[in-house]
């Protein structure tokens, strides 16, 4: 019921990003890049590092994208834990042209903006060629733990939540976050690439690690001091987080999340640990842990090369623009409205 | 001779400093008498956490005290009485941009775009009353505030045309001794200067400068342009201030959530809970 509630609501963002025309335009960059160098494994990969910022950190600054065709989650057909290098290219290629495929006649996305043009489709901003065959390193299966009993019981409670909102185009608050420009559903913490625009500009001064998210202008402000967290009774979207060096890596722990997010089916209380290295001139490797007892028994993480990509990122305004929330709704209402009245005359 | 010539010149200078000091107490914390510490690259130090403490996000001109337009909000949203930070005189508005203003003022609580969580533009994001921060860096410095998470990027070195219009503007800085002189240009027509109506067109340019006055004090300048709406350029200017709590921080205020009700509750299915 879950799944089959979120994939409707899936379906409903999708249509909705379709006729969303930002009132300001803030495509991508349109100018495809050059053919990406595959990321070697982090394993093997020689160690690199890192020029230094004039206060000493590592220095991450420039533009980035997390681009990727890997999913999070291994898929059940497969059962290894890197393609070969063949493999994953010919994987690239594949889902590349079925996202630019969305725009050919007659297919659901045909309405959308023509994908090839915009840079919508992922493999123009260019992205590091992951060999991995999930995102997920651990547990070995590439796969999300079984959820706690727990855990279960909390993701019925908010399915049966769902179903009592009723219909997701009754109310502004039963469509998803990203369609209401909120918080995009995978701009986390921790940070995964949505369908496209997954650009991020890092920034360091002494005392800041500071990442520009392009989608929704979000800003994440990284302290690197000891400053207490706040009050457990303080909650943020994207959590409570505090950073700091060790050696090569910017550690960076949230928790105080709330449950709006639930990222995975995670509770408020999940514990979150993400470790940013650049590993390359062009390549952070970005990796996070997971640790959230009353979901999952055992932490879990993943990993997601970062590419360098070209800026600069303009002003993605969202809710500002947001035309199709309120046509989706008066859509709704409409059709609702049309078959109240076909009912009426079919009684008369 | 000359040295008499050249000391009268100082005392000349010096007497005027004093006195548009005197003329302009937000303007004149002693212009020039502090150097802030510098950066890396030898740039004055403007990093930190921000926020002016004056009226004028309610009103860029001096005002009286007046009840707030929503009468179920009573005293807690009552209009707190300011003496204006524009310099020189009321705002020059057109005769027909006048009017607009009027109208503006009389619709505020359908037309302000705070109200909807908009993106506040510029300079209006300085004076929210909730802080800001800059992080500054050679190439880059970033303002990043609380209302509506608006990000600003001010371009030093790799000077642009703004490529399109957008709501916080395309911003291109550079250092005048002490000085960070921001220039912004390539604004949208739909952001306001303040709850009472003040507006501006696409055709608005704002030239700021944010020079440190103390350690923990900004003078915040702006003129602002726009042959659409007004007479000739003006000019606004006050004091902004270092937020010293210990754990100072910009925290998350997300109000695209807290306007949904009031945009789109009309949209409401009429049997939905």
């Amino acid at each position: 019921m879950t799944r089959r509630f979120l994939a409707s609501a899936g379906v409903v963002g999708i249509v909705v990003a379709m006729v969303w025309l930002p009132r300001v335009p803030v495509a991508a960059q349109v100018v495809p890049l050059a053919p990406v160098k595959p990321l070697i494994p982090a394993k093997t990969a020689k160690p690199w590092t890192a020029p230094r910022t004039p206060d000493g950190q590592p220095d991450l600054q420039g533009f980035w994208t997390n681009n990727t065709y890997t999913p999070l989650e291994r898929a059940k057909n497969v059962t290894k834990e890197f393609f070969t290098e063949q493999e994953a290219l010919k994987n690239a290629k594949r889902a590349a042209e079925a996202e630019g495929e969305q725009t050919e006649p007659g297919t659901v996305a045909d309405v959308h903006y023509d994908f090839t043009q915009f840079g919508l489709d992922r493999s123009q901003g260019g992205m590091a060629l992951n060999l991995r065959t999930s995102l997920i390193v651990d547990p070995p299966d590439g796969r999300i733990p079984p959820m706690t009993a727990e855990g279960q019981r909390r993701a019925a409670a908010r399915a049966e939540a769902r179903k009592r909102m009723g219909a997701p185009t009754d109310a502004v608050q039963n469509l998803p976050l990203s369609v209401r420009c909120i918080i995009m559903d995978r701009a986390g913490p921790p940070m995964l690439a949505g369908a496209y625009n997954n650009n991020y500009q890092i920034v360091q001064a002494p005392g800041y690690v500071m990442i520009l998210v392009e989608m929704i202008h979000d800003v994440r402000i990284i302290p690197l001091d000891s400053r207490p967290r706040l009050p457990q009774n303080v909650r943020q979207w994207t959590g409570n987080y505090l950073g700091r060096w060790e050696g090569e890596t910017l550690v960076v722990e949230s928790t105080n999340f709330t449950d709006k997010t639930a990222f995975q089916g995670a509770s408020a209380n999940m514990h979150l640990t993400e470790r940013f290295t650049r590993v390359a001139e062009d390549v952070i490797r970005y990796q996070f842990t997971v640790d959230d007892p009353a979901t999952w028994a055992k932490p879990w993480s993943a990993e997601v090369p970062w590419k360098k990509t070209i800026g600069p990122l303009f002003e993605h305004a969202c809710a500002e623009g947001n035309y199709a929330l309120a046509n989706t709704l008066r859509g709704a209402r409409a059709e609702e409205k049309r078959a109240a009245e076909a009912a009426t005359k079919v009684s008369k | 001779m000359r040295n008499r010539f050249r000391r009268s010149m100082i005392v000349t200078v010096v007497m005027v400093a004093v006195l548009s000091w005197a003329a302009t107490p937000a303007a004149g914390q002693a212009r020039g008498a502090y150097r802030a510490p510098r950066t890396a690259d030898g740039k004055p130090n403007l990093n930190g956490i921000w926020q002016a403490i004056n009226e004028a996000n309610w009103d860029l001109e001096g005002h009286s005290a007046a009840p707030g337009p929503v009468i179920a909000l009573g005293a807690a949203a009552a209009v707190p009485p300011g003496p204006g930070i524009v310099e020189g005189g009321p705002i020059p508005y057109q005769p027909a941009a006048a009017a607009k203003k009027k109208e503006n003022f009389e619709k505020r609580l359908t037309l302000d775009p705070e109200i909807k969580c908009y993106l506040p533009g510029v300079p209006r994001a300085n004076y929210m009353p909730t802080p800001f921060q800059i992080i500054q860096t050679p190439k880059y410095v970033m303002m990043v505030y609380t209302f509506a998470r608006a990000v600003r990027t001010i371009y030093m070195d790799d000077h642009k045309e703004a490529p399109a219009d957008s709501w916080m503007g395309w911003s291109n800085g550079h250092w005048e001794g002490e000085t960070l002189v921001v220039d912004t240009t390539g604004f949208n027509d739909l952001s306001w200067f303040d709850r009472a109506g003040n507006f501006h067109s696409d055709a608005l340019h704002v030239v700021e400068r944010y020079t440190a006055t103390s350690p923990d004090h900004l003078l915040y300048e702006a003129t602002i342009e726009d042959p659409n709406v007004f007479t000739r350029p003006w000019k606004i200017s006050m004091p902004i201030y270092r937020r010293l709590e210990k754990n100072a921080q910009i925290m998350e205020f997300r109000c695209v959530e807290f306007v949904e009700e009031l945009l789109y509750g009309h949209l409401r299915k009429p049997t939905s809970k």
